[in-house]
């Protein structure tokens, strides 16, 4: 595929395409309804399926069924939509299904319900929060190459400004190599054979009666323990001897980075961390990028949510001051006057100076 | 002198026997009928069952066919899903009145506008019988259960809703139906229907829809013999057996309750 | 009926250990051939048997929600007292 110019929603739905995704469903809301009316022009050109759902539960209901049966399939919204489908959300990752959400968020506000997760029980799901488009698109496929390799939910964590710059980028397929049959999916193929499939979040088995959730529960933490493991992935630049490091996720920290290198040009000893996996969270690299931190400034619109995984990373090892604070427009999607880089960079000096930042 | 085996045990697509619903519950009667249905037309192979949460749940690790667990009322929803990437299975909801009618009534509503090629599979007993017997959407006016003690009363809980109706008025419904299985002629009409819901969504004429009234005398608070009696006359007398629709053609509960008063009237006439 | 013994046409098989004394089975036999036990089960019911006139009709099977009963005809030309 040839480099063009694409809205953030366009080449994330081509990147899902690319990654074989055959099924979306949705329903609109800002600034998630793009995408949908990208998969909607394009799933059917691809031999897939869009359905405009009636409502978010319904959106997310279809999805369980097309991944019940093997596919690979999507859906989202933003924030209040998301909140809408946490049942569903915790009950198919303890069905073990490959779902990929896109939540394309009003802002950083919604960074508690993504890693925390809104739903019962215990569960987790692999986040990831690009920076950009281009990081988008090849995010969005290692999310289906995870999904199905954990058979957990992977969520691509966007924004409107995500969802609407536009960027040349060329959507080209990733292979990530091989990954099992689908064997345990409900197809219909194997009625009569005394090995029908059940694809249900308790552990039902044929023939046997009653459930026990606590060992399958337990099995599911044990996987969910291996993919904190395994699955972290931050980047880091200039944080070796670094007096201060400030640590920014999604697109916020793009305008996080050029202020970084402005004040390091003029001579500042400031370091940038950026988590590209919300969960799990990358403690381990970021208690290595602060190793010569005298402060850490976590820059973030919202009233203070990832500081406290920064803080349980560092336990201590150097002082956490929020320099960011709730930030948004007039509709209240999530583009505020914080993603302005002259701002940003006068908040980064003044933690630099040790002043109190003004919220 | 040798005698042939005109009745099996259980059905060639019931992995066994034992299961721990009450005495007297109708909704075994329903699976025997839902799994015999299946395989006469020929689709065990190709059977996908998408099961809402109720009682009925645990019938489920018996059923030798591929099946997804749904959330209460959520049937509908994964149903259609699964049927729009598997469009040569055959797809069917199993949900009970709380489930489809209460916590999920705009799923089931929604599936049917849109005429998805699904059978959706409701088996009604007017209460919520795993929660211990509980008023749902179904729940006819006069009848106690846990949160109606003295009785449904219009004025207060509202009325109960046909589903079957609202199902058949919409052009997206090719079939519905309303089965009960108060009697052994009733079970097997319930067969029938599923059938014929079964052949229509195999043609594609679009969405199909079965009720089947079925005994739970733990929730009615009654005993076991008085079940069949009890749903006929109380559940029966509301929720008309019947075809509400069929080659297009919708014909009402009320209409199908009239046809029953004159059928009833014209053989008492005759005399017994 | 006549006083004489009944014609059976058919006969059923009933697991009368997993019976749980619903009794959805009595009223459904349409010539009434079938009646609850005296004696009690393992699970401390009473459950079915069987009397002569049994036709094999297979209503008792259809309403039993244990799956309990297995049901047999006779070849039409002959006939024979019920037997379990």
């Amino acid at each position: 595929m040839t480099r063009r110019l694409m809205e953030g929603s366009e080449a994330i739905a081509e990147a899902a395409l690319a990654a074989g995704c055959r099924f979306f469903a949705g329903y609109p809301m800002t600034p998630f309804t793009e995408l949908l009316e990208h998969f909607a022009r394009r799933l059917p050109e691809t031999g897939g399926v869009c359905i405009n759902a009636e409502s978010e539960l319904e959106a997310i209901g279809m999805a369980w069924g097309a991944l019940a049966s093997g596919a690979r399939a999507a859906t989202g919204s933003t924030g209040q939509g998301l909140a809408l489908m946490q049942e569903s959300l915790s009950e198919i990752t303890r069905a073990e299904l490959p779902l990929v959400v896109f939540h394309m968020a009003r802002g950083q506000a919604d960074y508690y319900q993504a890693t925390r997760g809104g739903g019962h029980g215990d569960y987790r799901h692999l986040v990831y929060a690009p920076v950009d488009v281009a990081e988008a698109v090849a995010l969005t496929q290692l999310a289906f190459d995870r999904a199905d390799r954990w058979r957990n939910p992977v969520a691509i964590y966007g924004d409107y400004l995500l969802a609407h710059v536009a960027e040349s980028v060329a959507v080209e397929r990733l292979d990530f190599g091989p990954l099992p049959a689908k064997d345990w999916a409900a197809d219909g193929t194997l009625g009569g054979s005394g090995r029908s499939r059940n694809v249900n979040s308790l552990g039902m088995r044929n023939g046997v009666k009653g459930i026990e959730p606590e060992s399958f529960w337990k099995r599911l933490q044990a996987k969910h323990d291996e993919m904190a493991r395994l699955e972290a992935r931050s980047d880091a630049e200039a944080t070796d001897g670094a007096e201060l490091l400030v640590v920014a996720f999604g697109t916020l920290a793009r305008f996080a980075r050029f202020a970084v290198r402005e004040l390091r040009r003029s001579g500042a000893r400031v370091g940038l961390f950026r988590p590209i996996t919300l969960w799990p969270f990358p403690a381990d690299a970021l208690r290595a990028a602060a190793a010569s931190a005298r402060r850490v400034a976590v820059l973030e619109m919202n009233a203070g949510q990832m500081i406290d995984d920064v803080r349980l990373a560092l336990l201590g090892a150097a002082p956490v001051v929020p320099i960011g604070g709730i930030s948004s427009d007039a509709a209240g999607f999530g583009i505020g006057p914080l993603l302005d880089a002259e701002r940003v960079r006068g908040r980064i000096e003044d933690a630099l100076a040790g002043r109190e930042v003004a919220g | 002198m040798k005698a042939h085996k005109v009745g099996l045990e259980k059905p060639a697509l019931q992995l066994g026997v034992d299961h721990d619903l009450c005495p007297g519950c109708g909704e075994p009667l329903a699976l025997r009928m839902l799994l015999e249905a299946i395989e006469e037309v020929g689709c065990a192979q190709r059977a996908i069952c998408v099961v809402g949460i109720g009682c009925y749940t645990a019938l489920t690790p018996l059923m030798d066919v591929d099946r997804i667990q749904a959330l209460h009322g959520r049937a509908p929803s994964v149903a259609t899903g699964a049927k729009r990437m598997r469009p040569d299975a055959l797809l069917f909801t199993l949900q009970g009145d709380g489930d489809m009618v209460s916590e999920g009534l705009q799923e089931v509503i929604h599936a049917a506008a849109r005429g998805e090629s699904i059978t959706c599979v409701l088996l009604n007993n007017g209460v919520f019988g795993e929660t211990g017997g509980h008023m749902t959407a179904t729940t006819v006016l006069g009848q106690r259960t846990k949160n109606s003690l003295e009785g449904r009363d219009a004025a207060y809980h509202g009325h109960p809703i046909l589903i079957g109706d609202l199902l058949a008025q919409l052009d997206g419904t090719a079939y519905a139906a309303r089965a009960s299985v108060h009697d052994a002629a009733g079970v097997a009409r319930a067969r029938r229907m599923l059938r014929r819901a079964f052949e229509s969504q195999l043609r594609g004429d679009g969405f199909s829809f079965v009720e089947i009234l079925t005994m739970c005398p733990t929730g009615w608070f009654i005993g076991t013999q008085q079940g069949p009696e009890y749903l006929d006359r109380v559940l029966g007398s509301v929720h008309v057996t019947g075809e509400l629709k069929r080659d297009g053609r919708y014909v009402s509960t009320a209409a199908l309750r009239s046809r029953a008063a004159r059928a009833a009237s014209r053989s008492a006439g005759r005399g017994a | 009926m006549s006083g004489a013994a009944r014609e059976s046409r058919g006969t059923v098989t009933i697991a009368t250990g997993r019976c749980k004394g619903c009794e959805l089975c009595i009223p459904a036999c349409p010539p009434r051939v079938l009646h609850m036990s005296v004696g009690r089960n393992a699970l401390g019911v009473r459950y079915p048997e069987l009397l002569p006139g049994c036709t094999g009709c297979g209503a008792c099977l259809l309403v039993c929600p244990d799956f309990c009963f297995e049901v047999y005809r006779y070849p039409a030309d002959a006939a024979a007292e019920a037997a379990p």
